[in-house]
């Protein structure tokens, strides 16, 4: 079997239920209208682009422009990190928090994927290696933003529970363990809840995808598979990084509780 | 005749240890000082300048009780939350002339023993928060031993405020930092918690350092009294 290309014609019928949904909008007034639009329009352009781009990285298998695709792509999932918290981290760590985290998570993943378990040639062999970075920093990304923003809005509402443990002389990491745990537990549920119900509920779209382009049912199951466990590890171990550093953050030197360092702390 | 159990030298000295074995608890227990080794403890405050409070120095004495008052506002809480380390200051504070800046911070807090104004519980028992349970003080503020299963929630304000005290003596400080510390309790248990602060002062030689808005509560428990007002804390007339 191979694979139905589909024509501008084809993505114009498609192109339809969009326009579809926005008259809707429109008539219910939710003042969605625009930003459906909007938002079609970016997804249209966007993937194009990328479209684009990976075309000519796979052409020319530079590893210098894979590394720079890999670190845009990191940037932005960072970006993206510190815009999904109520209240990031003042000044570098805002930004650097979360991007650490998913760079030593993600990256770590991913080469260990190609290296020891795909065993492509050369190991950075783009057709295998930006699509695994892409899943793994998008799903890493979730669980990142997540978990900090438990950790920075819980310190700021307990603050008081936090300073009292403080007082009966407990250290800095014991003051804060029930905010961390429950954190920590917030990254992890969904992929954890996502692997639970993989192919019962929902069938994921990779597998999805590589069933459709013509690979046997069973080989797209055993990618998924190793895909689901990267993302579950990556995932998990950037969440525990990302909240460590994140609560030790919270304390400065003398183990005091800071929340000026937490945007519209005073 | 046998010889003598008293003249086996090996024999009489069995007996002497025995005998002091056997009093060993009477013994320790007429030194106070042995079964607690607490070091006199002076706090000292040098210049000590927090956000807009210009610099304050003053010395708690060893099982001295300073009585601290003022407007609200004024930065009672500021001065207390900085003397336990809990926020940043500027200028010295010293334990037995050792410097809070030198001291590990957990055990710092440990040592100089901040009780906050009001009460707050992490866990949901009441139980879990006492690494250690001292009876005869839970006794001494109305409470019983059952009081260690009690569900925090359930709990009322002036329960709460009396099982912190408690909770922080359970540290055994060597100074006392009591932020209003009778705010939410009736005459009676306010009574209690005066007269427990008092034994806790006395019997482990610790300065205390109280902030009321009672004049007369000041007036009791108080050796002397010190007023934070208008950004100045002076030495108030007893």
């Amino acid at each position: 079997m191979s694979v139905i290309h589909l024509s501008m014609a084809d993505l114009g019928l498609a192109a339809l239920l969009v326009l579809l949904l926005a008259a809707l909008s429109f008539v219910l007034r939710l003042q969605l209208q625009r930003q459906i639009l909007i938002s079609a329009a970016r997804t249209t352009i966007q993937l194009l682009l990328i479209g684009l781009v990976l075309k000519s990285l796979f052409a020319s298998s530079s590893p210098f422009w894979i590394a720079l695709m890999a670190l845009v792509m990191l940037a932005v999932a960072g970006r993206e990190v510190m815009q999904r918290q109520k209240r990031p981290f003042r000044g570098a760590w805002g930004y650097g928090l979360g991007t650490l985290s998913m760079f030593v998570s993600s990256f770590a993943t991913t080469v260990f994927a190609l290296q020891a378990v795909i065993g492509t040639e050369p190991w950075y062999l783009p057709q295998y290696s930006i699509p695994l970075l892409g899943m793994m920093l998008g799903n890493t990304m979730n669980g990142v933003a997540l978990a900090l923003d438990r950790l920075t809005s819980s310190a700021w509402q307990q603050r008081a529970v936090i300073e009292t443990r403080l007082t009966l002389g407990q250290d800095w990491s014991e003051a804060i363990a029930d905010i961390s745990r429950d954190s920590l537990r917030t990254g992890m549920l969904p992929i954890i809840n996502a692997m639970a119900a993989a192919g019962i509920v929902s069938l994921p779209g990779m597998m999805t995808g590589q069933i459709l382009s013509g690979t046997p049912p069973l080989e797209a199951v055993k990618y998924q598979i190793l895909i689901m466990f990267m993302i579950a590890a990556g995932t998990g171990f950037a969440s525990v990084i990302a909240t460590w550093l994140g609560a030790r953050r919270l304390f400065d030197a003398r183990q005091r509780l800071r929340l000026s360092r937490l945007a519209g702390g005073e | 005749m046998s010889r003598g159990y008293y003249s086996n030298p090996l024999l009489s000295l069995r007996l002497c240890v025995e005998i002091l074995l056997a009093l060993r608890v009477e013994i320790l227990s007429c030194l106070p000082a042995l079964r607690y080794p607490v070091p006199m403890a002076i706090l000292k405050v040098i210049k000590l300048a927090v956000l807009n409070i210009p610099p304050v120095s003053f010395t708690l004495q060893a099982g001295e009780c300073v009585g601290l008052s003022g407007p609200s506002g004024e930065g009672k809480s500021l001065l207390l939350r900085a003397l336990a380390d809990l926020i940043p200051h500027e200028g010295r504070v010293m334990l037995d002339g050792e410097d809070c800046n030198h001291v590990h911070p957990a055990q710092w807090r440990r040592r100089v023993g901040l009780l906050l104004p009001e009460s707050h519980w992490w866990s949901d028992r009441v139980g879990d928060h006492f690494p250690v349970r001292e009876m005869d003080r839970v006794h001494a503020l109305g409470f019983d031993e059952r009081v260690f299963d009690w569900q925090v929630s359930r709990c009322s304000s002036g329960e709460k405020q009396r099982l912190a005290l408690l909770r922080l003596l359970a540290n055994l400080p060597e100074v006392l930092l009591l932020d209003e510390p009778t705010a939410s309790l009736d005459p009676r248990s306010t009574r209690r918690v005066e007269a427990l602060v008092e034994d806790y002062r006395r019997e482990h030689a610790a300065p205390v350092l109280w902030v009321s808005h009672d004049p007369a509560q000041l007036a009791r428990v108080a050796d002397r009294q010190l007023r934070l007002e208008h950004k100045i804390l002076r030495e108030a007339a007893a």
